[in-house]
């Protein structure tokens, strides 16, 4: 019983967490944009937490760099499964305008696996609601078939 | 008790970016605070070999994503000076009207972190209300949120037109209202008052002697901002920089606070002087030589060195940015506090760590 409460729960309330990893700070606002009052991710149970062991959905902005590809993959490592990888703007999906700098390794996806992509220069708030949206669905199909 | 090292961050929740901080702590009491940085750099100004000058505008908007149009005018002005370009007097009207619409979201992001710092939710979501509008205004004018993209080398490449000017006009009188309807919260609310009042004082010397920028300098009672060098079109306008004395977390955001309103002033002035000019001048020729500029960005000031040598790449492309020189002072005034003050006190500064990591 208790099973299939974490079942609903983690879909209908999922908590999410934001790591910016190496991003411009354009999409890092706009994802911190999604809490506020005009577009209001809380409405749909989504609360944004702090702590990796306490979330669900991993929302990723910017590229990854030599330095913090050990803490992102330490971060997505303590989060408890199942769990979903959201990459946020050009740089999450593959380096952006950054990709040839010298210190850029690329996307988000050279490190840990990612669910869903979000383009844009910077996303805007109401492409991040939709990635988690749909993420969400493949959340659900990943714990029905569990 | 013993020393204890406590690790801050790189992933903290009221940090929105990664910064880490070994903080020495003997009980409750911070003794030394080390920053070691690092996790938002990207190289990029070594692109600018990679890149011409031209394509470069866009990699220097993304040196950091909440002050990207300051940026890219700092980098324009430079190349207009090294090529010899006078910019027509309508651009330079509407680069202010934009800088000072990204200084006022930046303001408005700002204290609303700087609420939620303290743990003060519903403030942070009123700010944060308040700026959508002005988001609105930038993306129904240029075509973006965040990143807007309008300065090119020679002038902009967006106009305003008599009726967006006219909803510019009207829109800031509703934001100036609901920003004035929050002025007694932010600077004289007990709850606020007991965490900002008196905390991380900086001295007006410690902070002309370390190097402080923007609003921490001002709030430490130095009057001096990059506006006054009448870069763009301030040459035209009536400012003067905002200080206070108290040079604590109070003064800090009541000078980010008073900004914030001034920069309204700032974009009615400039939408008042728009006149009949063309946007852009056309670009002949190739950057050659050096040049230094400096403009205000939202946290101070911002130095940029260009260098070219008479091709389609410049040579070498170095960036200053205000939160590298707040960094010293804020490691001045860490030792001493609380542990539970070092988050208001490390937003206080308003870190931007992509800008100075780059």
């Amino acid at each position: 019983m208790f099973g299939s409460f974490l079942k609903t729960s983690q879909v209908k309330s999922p908590w999410l967490m934001h790591f910016d990893c190496g991003s411009c700070n354009g999409c890092d606002i706009e994802t911190l944009a999604c809490l506020t009052p005009v577009y209001d991710v809380e409405r749909f149970g989504i609360i944004n937490v702090g702590n990796p062991r306490h979330a669900d959905v991993l929302v990723v902005t910017g590229t990854v760099n030599k330095r913090n590809a050990v803490i992102l993959k330490n971060i997505y490592d303590q989060m408890p499964s199942p769990k979903l990888v959201i990459a946020i703007g050009a740089c999450g999906c593959s380096g952006g305008v950054f990709r040839e700098a010298p210190n850029v390794l690329g996307g988000v996806d050279k490190v840990i696996p990612v669910d869903v992509y979000v383009p844009g220069c910077p996303a805007k708030p109401e492409a991040i609601m939709d990635a988690v949206v749909t993420g969400l669905g493949k959340l659900k199909g990943i714990l029905e078939a569990s | 008790m013993a020393r204890t090292v406590i690790p801050f961050g790189p992933q903290h929740p009221v940090l929105p970016e990664p910064i880490h901080l070994s903080l020495v702590v003997e009980d409750e009491k911070v003794v030394e605070a080390l920053p070691t940085l690092g996790y938002v750099h990207r190289g990029l100004e070594m692109l600018a070999v990679k890149r011409d000058y031209n394509q470069m505008i866009q990699i220097v908007e993304r040196v950091c994503g909440i002050c990207s149009m300051i940026h890219s005018l700092c980098y324009c002005q430079g190349i207009e000076e090294m090529m010899g370009i006078e910019v027509p007097r309508r651009a330079k009207m509407l680069r202010v009207v934009w800088s000072e619409l990204h200084r006022l979201h930046s303001h408005l992001l700002w204290l609303g972190l700087f609420a939620d710092s303290f743990g003060f939710e519903s403030l942070f979501m009123q700010l944060w209300k308040i700026r959508e509008r002005v988001m609105d205004l930038n993306e129904a004018t240029t075509g973006n949120r965040v990143i807007v993209s309008v300065n090119v080398v020679g002038g902009v490449r967006a106009d305003l037109d008599e009726s967006q000017i006219r909803w510019i006009k009207d829109t800031l009188v509703e934001v100036e209202a609901s920003i004035k309807s929050l002025q007694s919260t932010i600077m004289n609310d007990s709850t606020v008052c007991k965490r900002t009042v008196g905390v991380g004082v900086l001295t007006k010397q410690a902070a002309y002697d370390l190097g402080a920028a923007g609003p921490m300098l001002r709030g430490s009672g130095v009057a001096q901002d990059m506006r006054q060098l009448k870069y763009a079109g301030f040459d035209e306008i009536a400012f003067e920089p905002i200080v206070e004395t108290a040079g604590d977390c109070w003064a800090r955001s009541t000078v980010r606070f008073r900004e914030s309103l001034q920069s309204i002033d700032l974009v009615r002035q400039a939408l008042d002087k728009l006149d009949g000019s063309e946007l852009a001048v056309k670009v002949k020729g190739k950057p050659e030589g050096e040049v230094i500029t400096r403009v205000e960005q939202p946290r101070g000031e911002c130095l940029y060195y260009l260098k070219g040598n008479g091709t389609n790449n410049l040579e070498r492309v170095r960036i200053r940015t205000p939160t590298f020189a707040n960094i010293p002072p804020l490691a001045a005034i860490l030792p001493g506090l609380d542990f539970a003050d070092v988050p208001v006190v490390v937003l206080s500064i308003d870190p931007c760590i992509s800008c100075t990591e780059r």
